[in-house]
């Protein structure tokens, strides 16, 4: 394959993912300022020191839009591998496995998935107290139940086929099974799954922040610079506006890339084509 | 069953396809649209209640041209060249409303499989009198009083009321033939007939075609009769179309075709059945021998398997004949350990195995491979020719590098494929080419025994017969025994030293081949036998007055 | 109609009276899984000994768990939901208008997202893989990655603040007239429209496309009938369950959007109201507004269960 057979949607897509993952990762050098540093007036305009104006309390919006990357992508990815990890392992191994495990772990996953997710991380956030490991934890394991459905479906389909009951008859062990035959044909469903739950995440964390029970002050995430802002809108200042596209911007880059990812894994000629 | 001929408007003939030239756009995941072309430069023509066979192997664009008489193109399908005229008149010059008008009235299709081409939320009556209404060929209730009518002429059970039916209330074969009811029903000039009894078994074929047969001879309707099958379309045909890859191979009338094709490929399809085997006598100690096996799934008190005995010899071939339900497939379950049976036992040269699969040693499972039908499922799609052929040295033998290699070359030579088919996958190859790995990937175990289930039955009838050829040979050079599970007789006589008949979970006959095919015959390998379509104007006449007894499809 | 539909859904109905209590149990052991003492984390560290020995009896904290919960249980039952920690009154009281309110929104939301879902999920199928096609499917992609605030705020900044169409924050009370009502909840429920829109165009256009796919959809061309009639005779019939079953999840979808947009124009409904009780840790009010939710969420699911029960003729026409 070469550059020229991306297509055009996942080379941006690619592109933007890439620069916030940059501003997430190298944030101290790129912010022209401190990220709790008050720089200006209250809500100034866009200008060539501030590129997109300053906040509520008057730091610079820039600045925090790149350490809020940090804080939001870090979250989210950690959140998604909980979830990842949890989901897929018990999934994989109800399928193969069977009997008791595989009811028990489906009817479970059954109730969980009755209520609505953010409703069911309300009523736990309202005991909990609210810190980063909290919300991992939280959100982890709530959306691991997604991926147990969708990792068990797929696992379940390819257990039935001929190739692993052939791999059974060659007298081949349950690791064999799981690892080669099975985990290998899974691997593109779950892959661009594993983009829809981050997308999953980074929303989840932002509407959490946005209600004021996510990440809280001074740390600061998209959302609850959402929230920070959110009163200017009416006067007329899209202060709030910003970090709210740039969630929507991160989330449609994934969503592009994954979609891609997708389309290409499920050649099944070695991606030779 | 009165019917006015005289509606066609024009003399000369029904249909005349001139030079037709189908393309379509082909949309591979992940790469660029391509177009294919499907059909190039074929023409025919019909006359008034004649029948025209158009017979090939998949991709020859038999349906594709079936479909363009009625001006329809499945998918992205496109007519880009040529004329079709029905009577008279182009269809590719009429506008939308033009082709529609012709559809349902003039030109009428019976699709392969009836199950899925009715509505599951209609009536079959409602169904089945919708075309007539529609292009006011008459009033409802005359077409339902045909409709009646063409049930009972098709010897459909309680013709008076089966229309009252949804569509899974009734059996397969019982909806091929309420479809073709519902062609008939409208009285056109042409019914479309695309592969109508290749989703029946053998012995529910037989009536279908046999019904399908008298109503074109009735009514006078002119037909397109699609098929893979020479042998069925020679039974109704009055003329065969022979067509490769979308281009016309030869085209004669029914006789010719089959008894002096002109055409090597058309000579290649006649034959296809001939392959030379010296039967084998039963040796005197068996490789396998199943004794009164009985199984069942689940808890479930109907037992798949009632007290089945077969005994396979060294390097001989035992085929396992029976349709559908007959619990053939279960029996080679039962014998690899996959489904444990209730009671008897499976003993391998001198030892019983165990009864359930994970209780057998390696070297038990290493000596009994097993070869599936579809080849494509059968083969991990993510691994590559070499590793599929390769793991079963590595497990078996603790083969490894260079040397694995060598005996996966090796290996790849006896199925007559190259080296350079060790680093493909599996999407990459032919039909014929996988069924060749997955009998390679067998081989590499070295067995004593290899079960092939069905291994052909979803290839084209040549490729198939490459396969079987393959089979024949392999059995030469390793001296390995098959049990070959199959429902068609044809294989069957082709290949086989030994036969089992089952029926119902039963072993109804046993023996040596000439044995079994010879008579005296019990009823239903009497009628098995006779359904198997021969090559022969006149057979089907033959077979239906001479069975003993009914398929289990009415 | 034969007695296997019937029983069917009987079943599916028991079971989801089941699960209404399974998740009864999940939401309360919800507020209990906090290691250490629930009074003490409510009211804070600096909070007097006396204080919270006070919320450890009013909560009941003294009493064991399940004990907690049937007490619970049987109120909620009885109709009695409690009392609110922080306000001290009668939680149906206060929640009761809460609700009528958000069912409101919600109510209106749908009306106008479900039939217009519905018609671009059949216009994206009538002119399938063109431009039309793709814009639909590119605006369903991104609106299923655009958080519910962004669309909220976007509506605020246009509608309210530089044109001034719609007043942008949306305050109700009961003796509002009916029709001033609609235009005070018209953001509100243009936000959570184009929340579920795309999600339902979606799933639609893909339930219509796979019955339009069907070889009895073939067999109705082939005999010339109209398209039109092909759509009324064969494709509908088929495509009405798994339609039904797409509107209702999605309306499930929107009941639990509603709590966010609720937030975003302080709109006065049961979001509102769970959303500032969370944040004062006030364990009844979640517990019986977290509740509620699940109870309508699980509703909607067994109605869309039941749609696609019903609707197979299989199962209505036993053999």
């Amino acid at each position: 394959m070469s550059f020229r057979s991306i297509p055009i949607g996942a080379a941006i897509g690619l592109l933007l993912t890439f620069l916030f993952l940059a501003a997430a990762i190298f944030a101290p050098w790129l912010a022209p300022f401190g990220k709790a540093q008050i720089v200006g007036d209250v809500w100034a305009p866009m200008s060539s020191t501030h590129w997109l104006g300053t906040d509520n309390i008057g730091r610079d919006l820039l600045s925090r839009i790149i350490f809020g990357a940090r804080t939001t992508i870090f979250i989210a990815v950690l959140a998604t591998m909980l979830s990842f990890t949890l989901g897929a392992v018990l999934g994989f191994t109800a399928a193969v496995v069977g009997g008791w495990f595989d009811m028990v772990m489906s009817r479970l996953v059954d109730l969980l998935m009755a209520i609505p997710t953010l409703i069911f991380g309300l009523v736990v956030l309202s005991v909990l107290p609210t810190t980063i490991v909290t919300l991992i934890l939280v959100m982890g394991i709530l959306d691991s139940t997604r991926v147990y459905r969708l990792a068990r479906a797929v696992a379940v389909d390819i257990n039935v086929m001929d190739f692993v009951e052939a791999a059974r008859l060659r007298g081949e062990g349950t690791v064999w099974v799981i690892f080669r035959e099975i985990l290998p044909n899974a691997l593109s469903p779950l892959i661009s799954e594993l983009g829809l739950r981050f997308i999953y995440a980074v929303l989840f964390l932002s509407a959490l922040s946005f209600l004021g029970l996510g990440v809280q002050p001074p740390e600061a995430d998209w959302g609850g610079m959402v929230k920070e802002n959110k009163d200017g809108i009416v006067f007329g200042i899209g202060a709030a506006l910003i970090p709210a596209a740039a969630i929507a911007a991160l989330a449609i880059s994934v969503n592009l890339v994954a979609d891609w990812v997708l389309n290409r894994t499920t050649s099944l000629k070695g991606g030779r084509g | 069953m009165a019917r006015t001929p005289t509606k066609g408007r024009k003399d000369g003939p029904l249909l005349d396809i001139r030079n037709l030239r189908i393309e379509a756009t082909v949309y591979p995941p992940g790469e660029q649209p391509r177009n294919v072309v499907l059909v190039d430069d074929v023409s025919l023509k019909l006359e008034r209640g004649k029948v025209l066979g158009l017979i090939g192997e998949s991709g020859a664009g038999k349906s594709t041209i079936g479909l363009s008489s009625m001006g329809f193109g499945r998918g992205g399908v496109r007519i880009t060249g040529g004329e079709i005229l029905l009577n008279g008149r182009d269809i590719r010059k009429g506008n939308t409303g033009d082709v529609r008008r012709l559809r349902g009235k003039e030109v009428c299709y019976v699709a392969q499989s009836a199950a899925a081409a009715f509505n599951p939320a209609h009536k079959l009556m409602d169904q089945v009198v919708e075309a007539s209404v529609e292009h006011r060929v008459s009033s409802r209730a005359e077409a339902e009083k045909r409709a009646v009518e063409f049930f009972r002429k098709l010897s459909l059970p309680s013709p008076e009321t089966i229309g009252d039916r949804y569509p899974h209330q009734v059996s397969g074969g019982q909806l091929q033939r309420v479809m073709t009811a519902m062609a008939l029903c409208s009285e056109p000039d042409l019914i479309v007939f695309d592969e109508p009894t290749t989703a029946l078994d053998v012995t529910t074929q037989i009536d279908v075609l046999a019904a399908i047969k008298e109503a074109i001879r009735d009514t006078h309707v002119a037909a397109l009769y699609i098929t893979h099958d020479l042998a069925v379309v020679a039974q109704v045909s009055d003329e065969i179309m022979v067509l490769r890859h979308g281009k016309l191979v030869e085209w004669g009338g029914t006789q010719q075709i089959i008894k002096e094709p002109r055409q090597e490929y058309t000579n290649a399809l006649v034959s296809v059945h001939h392959i030379e085997h010296q039967e084998h006598a039963p040796g005197n100690k068996p490789l396998l021998s199943v004794k009164n096996v009985t199984a069942s799934y689940g808890n479930s008190a109907i037992k798949v398997l009632k007290d089945v005995s077969v005994d396979i010899y060294p390097g001989q071939t035992l085929a396992v004949v029976g349709e559908s339900g007959s619990g053939k497939s279960t029996l080679a379950r039962a014998i690899t350990g996959l489904l444990p049976p209730e009671s008897g036992s499976v003993a391998f040269e001198d030892r019983t195995l165990a009864n359930r699969l994970a209780d057998r040693p390696r070297a038990d499972l290493r000596e009994l491979q097993m070869i599936y039908q579809m080849a494509d499922v059968a083969m991990n799609p993510r691994q590559t020719v070499a590793t599929i052929i390769g793991r079963p040295l590595e497990f078996y033998f603790k083969m490894r590098g260079r040397e694995r290699d060598q005996r996966v070359a090796e290996l790849l030579e006896k199925i007559e494929m190259g080296k350079g088919f060790a680093d493909r996958y599996p999407a990459e190859l032919s039909g014929g080419q996988k069924q060749r790995v997955c009998i390679a990937r067998a081989l590499a175990a070295k067995p004593k025994l290899i079960i092939c289930d069905e291994v052909t039955s979803a290839l084209d009838p040549l490729v198939a017969n490459g396969i079987l050829k393959l089979l024949l040979g392999l059995q030469k050079e390793e001296d390995v025994a098959y049990l070959f599970i199959t429902h068609d007789l044809a294989t069957v006589k082709s290949i086989a030293d030994s036969i089992a008949v089952m029926y119902r979970g039963e072993v109804v006959r046993y023996g040596p081949k000439s044995q079994v095919l010879s008579p005296p015959f019990d009823d239903y390998t009497d009628l098995l036998l006779r359904s198997v379509p021969e090559m022969e104007i006149g057979w089907l006449e033959k077979a239906i007055q001479g069975r003993k007894m009914v398929g289990a499809g009415n | 109609m034969g007695s296997p539909l019937v029983k069917l859904i009987a079943q599916r109905v028991a079971l989801g009276f089941l699960l209404l209590f399974a998740v009864s149990v999940l939401i309360f052991a919800g507020t209990q899984i906090l290691p250490g003492d629930v009074a003490q984390s409510i009211l804070g560290q600096s909070a007097t000994p006396q204080a919270v020995a006070n919320l450890r009896e009013q909560l009941g904290l003294n009493q064991p768990a399940y004990v907690r919960y049937f007490d619970w249980l049987g109120g909620i039952l009885t109709g009695d939901l409690g009392t609110a920690l922080t306000t001290r009154q009668d939680i149906a009281t206060t929640l009761l208008p809460r609700l009528w309110n958000t069912l409101f929104l919600a109510f209106w939301a749908a009306v106008v997202a479900v039939p217009l879902a519905i018609l671009l999920g059949l216009l994206a199928v009538r002119y399938r893989n063109g431009p039309v096609d793709k814009a639909i499917s590119g605006f369903a992609l991104a609106s299923t990655s655009v958080p519910e605030f962004f669309v909220g705020y976007l509506l605020v900044y246009f509608f309210a603040v530089k044109w001034q169409w719609f007043p942008p924050i949306s305050t109700v009370y009961d003796s509002m007239p009916f029709w001033q009502k609609l235009q005070a909840i018209a953001l509100p429920a243009a936000a959570l429209t184009l929340v579920v829109l795309a999600h339902m165009m979606r799933m639609t256009r893909a339930a219509i496309l796979n019955v339009m796919q069907s070889a009895y959809i073939e067999t109705a061309e082939l005999k010339g009938l109209r398209p039109l009639d092909i759509i009324r005779r064969h494709a509908f019939p088929n495509a009405i369950a798994p339609i039904v079953n797409v509107v209702m999840l999605n309306l499930a979808y929107l009941v639990v959007g509603v709590v966010v947009v609720e937030v975003i124009f302080v709109y006065p409904g049961m979001g509102q109201y769970l959303v500032d009780h969370v944040a004062k840790r006030d364990v009844p009010v979640v517990q019986a507004v977290g509740l509620i939710f699940a109870a309508v969420y699980i509703t909607l699911n067994i109605v869309a269960d039941i749609a696609a029960i019903a609707a197979n003729p299989r199962l209505r026409h036993p053999k």
